[in-house]
């Protein structure tokens, strides 16, 4: 079990907390100290608006360990609409084809339990297909 | 005031509802895929019942029906002071569901976080206590959510209704209400008409028993006695919400309490998304309230086993017409709907020995 980590990761998972640079104004995800576009010194916290589109994705059908129960499932690289890219797993998709440019937004769903039905639950984002109405 | 309205749970300020949220998952399961399996025969309580995904639970359901309550309320979310939960399907039994919600949405660390129990009723039991918190002064806005995953044992009558869904509610000064709470009234007593042991998978009924001493018992009491002590009838009100465990009860408890089809229909979900339990009175409130005028009101009576009634008079406001747009319709998350059969159920539900 990994908890410290789950714990220092939980904002960022949670909701898309990232950060933006005081030099540049480029939008960071995940956060870090370093700003990558300008090297400036990156601290300013900056929640993402969970938007965005699919840039690619593909199956998994053999998934790694604490996954396996899920598979097969969509993991994509989401391009956010303030730039950065995320990898994450798609979800409600239902019938629905995933298709390369496809709009996106973020939910915070179940990813795994780490240590089995004992262990704690551990809860980040995903992107679904947009199309419920108003966000 | 006299004395035939002094069990009215009547608070210090105006309390109203600010901003409201739904959610309900995407997957649906036909009660008639459930007899089919199980060869039953006879009538069917609901059409079909939504399902979570593999991902979902009360703490991501909530979560998703809080940033809607959110997005409807404009408030910052640090401004909140309580984050409470009712459910029978936390997906912890030690380690609150409140922390992950509040933290997901950007609440402060400065709240009261707490889970709630009492069956179907967990959800109104939050809201009146957030009614308090608001009403008190303690805090200005308080979130307060019913939210469920029911269980429900295979085979067993309520696995065709035992559903998904919910829904969230800001409570804040009446003054920046797009509903205010005239009036709220709790009643209770000891009746053993459903419940889950400690450790058990699936709850046990009563049968014939959760009819008459449980259900409409408490919701004929509680409806009666907040309607009197107000000094109002069923003519006052356009619209009328029910504790829904099947189609068939909340109409009789309603025709019982003098209202009509037209009342109870906007807020009567359960024949397409189940029984949510602690969700399924106020996701029938979110509904009404996606379409309400200003000037209506609406009475809300839940029922939980164990039991009891929490009965809500509520009165919408100018408030509403520009807030119910910020935010998905109940409508809307019922209509996104991927029909699943009962082996899909199954895996989804963990119902499955993997060995």
């Amino acid at each position: 079990m990994e908890i410290p980590r789950h714990w220092r990761l939980k904002k960022q998972r949670y909701a898309l907390i990232g950060e933006v640079c005081p030099y540049c104004d480029g939008k960071i995800f995940p956060p870090r100290d370093v700003c990558p576009h300008c090297g400036g010194e990156a601290r300013n916290v900056y929640p993402f608006s969970g938007k965005g589109t699919v840039y690619s994705y593909t199956v998994m059908q053999d998934a790694p360990a604490g996954y396996e129960s899920q598979a097969p499932y969509t993991v994509a690289l989401v391009k956010l609409e303030e730039g950065p890219v995320v990898t994450a797993q798609l979800t409600d998709l239902g019938e629905q084809a995933v298709e390369i440019g496809m709009p996106v937004e973020m939910v915070t769903r179940k990813l795994r339990e780490d240590g089995g039905a004992k262990g704690m639950l551990i809860y980040g984002y995903k992107f679904r297909p947009v199309g419920l109405g108003p966000h | 005031m006299g004395n035939e309205n002094m069990h009215l749970l009547k608070t210090d300020r105006p309390v109203g509802v600010i901003g409201y949220g739904a959610y309900v998952p995407r997957y649906r399961l036909p009660a008639e895929e459930t007899a089919r399996v199980w060869a039953a025969k006879g009538g069917l309580p609901v059409k079909e019942k939504a399902v979570p995904g593999l991902d979902e639970d009360v703490i991501t359901m909530s979560i998703e029906a809080s940033r809607n309550a959110l997005a409807r309320a404009g408030i910052d979310p640090c401004e909140l002071r309580a984050v409470w939960i009712g459910s029978e399907s936390h997906p912890y039994a030690v380690k609150p569901s409140g922390t992950v919600v509040a933290e997901a949405i950007g609440a402060s660390r400065h709240i009261s976080a707490a889970d709630f129990q009492f069956a179907c009723k967990a959800g109104t039991e939050a809201i009146v206590s957030a009614m308090g918190m608001v009403g008190s002064g303690m805090g200005r806005y308080a979130l307060a959510i019913g939210m469920d995953t029911a269980q429900g044992r295979p085979g067993d009558q309520l696995e065709y209704t035992a559903g998904a869904g919910g829904a969230a509610y800001i409570l804040g000064p009446g003054e920046e209400a797009l509903a205010v709470i005239e009036a709220a009234y709790s009643y209770v007593s000891d009746t053993p008409d459903f419940w889950r042991r400690q450790y058990q998978k699936y709850p046990e009924h009563g049968q014939r028993f959760t009819g008459e001493p449980a259900y409409f018992k408490h919701i004929d009491e509680a409806g009666r006695y907040i309607l009197e002590a107000s000094g109002l009838s069923a003519a006052d009100f356009r619209y009328a919400v029910f504790h829904q465990p099947n189609a068939k009860f909340p109409q009789k408890a309603g025709k019982d309490l003098g209202f009509s089809d037209e009342q109870i229909k906007p807020g009567l979900l359960v024949p397409v998304i189940g029984n949510t339990y602690a969700g399924a009175a106020i996701i029938g409130l979110t509904a009404v309230l996606d379409i309400a005028q200003p000037g209506d009101r609406v009475l809300v009576v839940s029922f939980g086993s164990g039991a009891g009634s929490d009965a809500f008079i509520l009165r919408v406001t100018d408030l509403i017409d520009e807030r119910r747009a910020k935010a998905p319709s109940t409508q809307a998350y019922i209509a996104r709907r991927t029909q699943i059969d009962y082996a899909t159920y199954a895996r989804y539900r963990g119902k499955l020995d993997l060995g």
